[in-house]
């Protein structure tokens, strides 16, 4: 294998697995360590300029960092990052003063069509260096889906208002209650560019017999969260059926059993493990005694003279082809029929864009959804760009977020005239942490503790009140604990050849034998050959050379605990810890000159 | 240094021996040694062996003397019977330990200092007299506790960190070993785990005497130009003159050998030493030939590592004194006071 390349900002934040995992890049050990450190509004401003919403996302960010987290591999479950976010929200003190100077006015104007996450980044980075933004919605308030489809024992309002106004006061304007019917005369009014974050608008529907006839009894999920969100829909019958398995069904199900909803069901196509849903949506879900029942296909809506009496199912088993794709197939067992009074169908969701006229040069796929350049996210109307959902189908805040960064990006340089493809680079940085012969500047003592559960509001309580949140978040000491866990995967394990003496004492003292002197070889071979095999191909092997051996060093980073031992018993130095700290490019940002 | 303890968290595939043991679980309590020290890859060396040989912790005896040396067994094997005996007297307690209960696994561990100065005398009649027994002497040629002044294993002309040169004639350890009748002997470097643990192996299940002298360079006293026991100058004079491959009567063999490259050396518990020569014409099985040939390396100024000397069928001082098979703390007292009749008997067959 040639030697590592640990020149550039790649392959050490590859090593973050949790930074690396989050789409806006969140530079996660470090806010975690601030935590620990009680440093709280430190934290928080961390998390704020990547991800825009740390109290809404500390509460239901999808957490593509969690299953990555490093933790999940040496131990049982990975470092609870998601709610450590919420404590930074929850416990620091007034940020005001914190949030950046908004830049003299540039005179240029930008319409950002929705008040959801995506429309809000941008309008954020955009404000702070002096563009004039305007944000419509046709709601009376910013959030869009935040707001109107995660229910509010999840997410109170009032972290929606606090994080959506430091937004809003940084002097974007806001018009609410403003349906645009048209994007022509939106562009007509003469914007230096329009953004759309409209996300998806549209629930799938289920049109199986019956359908129509029940209508009253079925709803689609996220119109009724809606509803239940802006208070005109309070209550809900006894026997609820929910149709789907994403989160927005256990956002129902779970609606449901607050609204009067005693025997609530969720019914699925698909199996349990391959539903769409979080792992602990699906607990928090089960938790609140819903059963999930898995494997049944949704055939007729049943009804007595329109008044809904149940759904019958098909009993269906998966199976899969050699591609590993998969179908349902009915086994042969008689139908099920399940009693209910009403349905809430949350099977997906769609984008629509009826407000866009077909013939203003702004080019659809044949999926209905604008064509864009993926790293830009600029449509073929050059002065119209795309986030969120909107932009490359549904997916989450967070993924709304780091869009909404890179969109401001490309409207910046759009409006100042330079090529868009140059990408400003990530900034970082990589400082050696020591401070003495056994001393660190970050605590490489490695927690053994498990992950601490968040703890929640008594079930009786919360059932009654669906605005009643039901976490309550760590207190100081649980959320110094659960920070404890991070194995500060950003302080980075770097290797000087040339300087090594090949004593071994770093093989030996390695609690997790990853570190090997071998002869070099092929990355496959060498994999079998180290102290123990390097299974986890998503790891890479970090490859030094330069010994007076002719040997190379290998380590494997998947199981690195990040404790430092190796740096405190080199002799030379050769090894050492470094901290790595990276922040994604924001608006305004200079690309690299080359 | 560290202070930190290992933590405890364990990768899910780490590999587990026949006794249903991690490697971990052979680890002791941290070093305190300078870092970078040969020694502590002894210890490591012998994690690794005590875990490919399946042996239960506690069926490990560990004794060792003074010295730096004599520190490492509390940093392997912390489930083992552990003795820190007087400077140099590690033998001889030893000895008594394994007179007592023979059942144990006996591992001495001393230094240049404990086994070549004070304890000199104490080593050569632990070899002498055949103790069932690994001896292994990590060797850096310094005392590293007293701020390293030359041993008495220091190379004659070899320089010391303050650039004092030393005129004494070295002892060496493994050709004293060799001339006072170990069955087992053989030289190894701590920078050299390939050719260590093996060795290890092999010496754990000798019978009799099985002497190792790891060559363990002392980064804080012992690692500059000039040092003949520096990691740099060990690996540039290291000839080795076999590779030693420890097999388990249980193991399969798969790897062939071109005929004559391969000693094959089967020992009294079956398990096969296999010895893949490097210097055709070296036969471990020759005493008289091992010590002319280590003087003659010596003299070339070049350190001939390697299983130097076995004698797989040996025999052991419990033969040697005629001892009773069972350990003594396992016989009862009808054994051990057989009663009046017996007595009458004993001092007839006297009379």
């Amino acid at each position: 294998m040639k030697p590592t390349n640990i020149g550039g900002h790649e392959y050490f934040h590859k090593v973050v697995d949790c930074q690396w995992a989050c789409p806006a890049h969140t530079p996660v050990p470090e806010y975690i360590r601030l935590i620990a450190a009680g440093h709280y509004a430190d934290a928080y401003m961390i998390n704020w300029r990547s991800n825009v919403f740390p109290g809404i996302l500390g509460r239901v960010c999808d957490r593509p960092c969690e299953p990555a987290c490093r933790r999940g591999r040496v131990e049982k479950e990975p470092v609870a990052i998601c709610r450590l976010k919420r404590v930074c929200a929850d416990l620091k003190d007034d940020i005001h003063g914190r949030l950046p100077q908004v830049a003299k006015s540039n005179g240029k104007r930008i319409a950002c069509v929705g008040a959801g996450p995506a429309s809000l980044t941008v309008a954020r980075d955009l404000a702070i260096l002096g563009y004039q933004v305007t944000v419509f919605d046709n709601g009376a308030s910013p959030g869009g889906m935040m707001r109107s489809q995660i229910p509010k024992f999840r997410l109170p309002d009032e972290v929606i208002d606090e994080e959506c106004g430091y937004i809003i006061g940084l002097g974007v304007e806001t018009r609410y209650n403003q349906w645009v019917g048209s994007l022509r005369e939106l562009i007509a009014e003469g914007w230096d560019a329009v953004f759309v974050g409209t996300g998806a608008p549209r629930g799938r529907d289920a049109p199986i017999p019956g359908r129509q006839e029940a209508a009253k009894h079925i709803h689609i999920g996220i119109d009724w969260l809606a509803n239940v969100a802006f208070g005109h829909t309070t209550k809900i019958a006894k026997r609820v059926i929910v149709l789907g398995g994403g989160n927005t069904a256990m956002d129902c199900c779970r609606s449901a059993r607050r609204l009067g909803g005693e025997d609530v069901k969720v019914i699925v196509r698909s199996g349990f493990e391959e539903m769409k849903a979080s792992p602990w949506e699906k607990e928090e879900a089960i938790h609140e005694g819903i059963p999930i029942v898995n494997m049944r296909v949704p055939k007729e809506f049943r009804h007595d003279n329109g008044r809904l009496t149940g759904v019958l199912f098909e009993i269906v088993r998966a199976e899969y082809d050699a591609k590993g794709r998969r179908s349902l197939v009915p086994t042969g067992e008689p139908d099920e029929f399940h009693e209910c009074d009403e349905v809430l169908v949350a099977i997906g969701q769609e984008n629509a864009f009826p407000w866009i006229e077909k013939d203003i040069g702004l080019e659809f796929d044949k999926w209905d959804m604008p064509v864009l350049d993926e790293k830009t996210l600029q449509s073929t109307l050059p002065k119209v760009f795309f986030g969120g959902d909107a932009a490359l189908g549904p997916k989450n805040i967070i993924t709304a977020a780091a869009q909404g960064h890179e969109a401001a990006i490309s409207i910046d340089r759009f409006c100042r005239g330079k090529k868009l493809d140059d990408r400003p680079p990530p900034e970082f940085n990589l400082v050696s942490q020591k401070m003495g012969i056994h001393e660190w500047s970050y605590d490489n003592q490695i927690s053994e503790e498990e992950r601490k559960k968040v703890p929640v509001k008594a079930l009786e309580k919360t059932l009654k009140d669906i605005k009643l949140e039901l976490e309550m978040g760590f207190d100081p000491f649980m959320a110094c604990a659960e920070a404890e866990r991070c194995l500060n995967c950003d302080v980075e394990t770097v290797f000087t050849g040339k300087i090594c003496i090949e004593c071994d004492a770093c093989v030996d003292i390695c609690p997790t034998e990853c570190i090997t002197f071998t002869g070099n070889g092929e990355e496959d071979e060498l994999r079998g050959r180290l102290k123990l095999p390097a299974k986890n191909t998503d790891q890479a092997l970090y490859v030094s050379d330069g010994l007076k051996t002719g040997r190379v060093m290998v380590k494997d980073e998947n199981i690195c605990l990040h404790c430092g031992m190796c740096a405190e018993r080199c002799p030379t130095g050769a090894w050492d810890m470094q901290k790595f700290f990276m922040q994604c490019a924001e608006a305004g940002t200079e690309a690299r000159r080359t | 240094m560290t202070y930190l303890a290992k933590p405890r968290l364990l990768r899910a595939d780490a590999p587990r021996n026949a006794v249903g043991y991690t490697r971990r679980d052979y680890e002791g309590a941290i070093s305190t040694l300078c870092a970078g020290c040969g020694h502590d890859s002894i210890s490591a060396a012998v994690v690794q062996a005590c875990f490919d040989l399946d042996i239960e912790p506690h069926r490990v005896a560990k004794l060792s003397g003074i010295g730096c040396s004599s520190k490492t067994p509390d940093y392997f094997l912390g489930a083992s019977h552990g003795f820190n005996t007087t400077h140099g007297r590690m033998p001889s307690v030893l000895t008594g330990a394994a007179l007592a209960n023979r059942d144990l696994i006996y591992l001495g561990v001393s230094g240049d200092g404990d086994s070549a100065s004070i304890g000199i005398a104490q080593f050569a009649h632990a070899m002498r007299r055949g103790v069932n027994m690994s001896y292994i002497c990590e060797n850096n040629g310094v005392y590293g506790l007293t701020k390293g002044q030359f041993s008495a294993t220091a190379d004659k002309g070899s320089k010391s960190k303050r650039g004092v040169v030393n005129s004494d004639t070295p002892i060496d350890l493994a050709a004293l070993a060799l001339q006072l009748g170990a069955s087992y002997v053989a030289r190894s470097f701590s920078g050299d785990k390939e050719q260590l643990i093996p060795l290890i192996k092999g010496a754990l299940r000798h019978r009799g005497p099985a002497f190792i002298d790891v060559i363990s360079p002392c980064v804080t006293f012992n690692n500059h130009a000039g040092s003949t026991k520096s990691y740099d100058y060990v690996r540039e004079h290291n000839e080795a003159v076999n590779r030693l491959d420890f097999i388990l009567p249980r193991d399969k063999i798969e790897a062939s050998y071109p005929p004559g490259s391969l000693r094959r050396i089967v020992q009294h518990d079956g398990s096969i030493l296999h010895l893949r020569k490097l210097d055709a014409d070296y036969d471990p099985s020759d005493r008289v030939g091992a010590m002319n040939y280590l003087q003659e390396r010596q003299a070339l100024g070049e350190i001939a590592t390697g299983l130097l000397y076995v004698d797989s069928g040996a025999e052991d001082l419990h033969r040697h004194l005629n001892t009773v098979e069972r350990p003594l703390n396992q016989l009862g007292d009808a054994y051990l006071c057989p009663g009046s009749k017996a007595l009458e008997a004993l001092n007839a067959s006297l009379r």
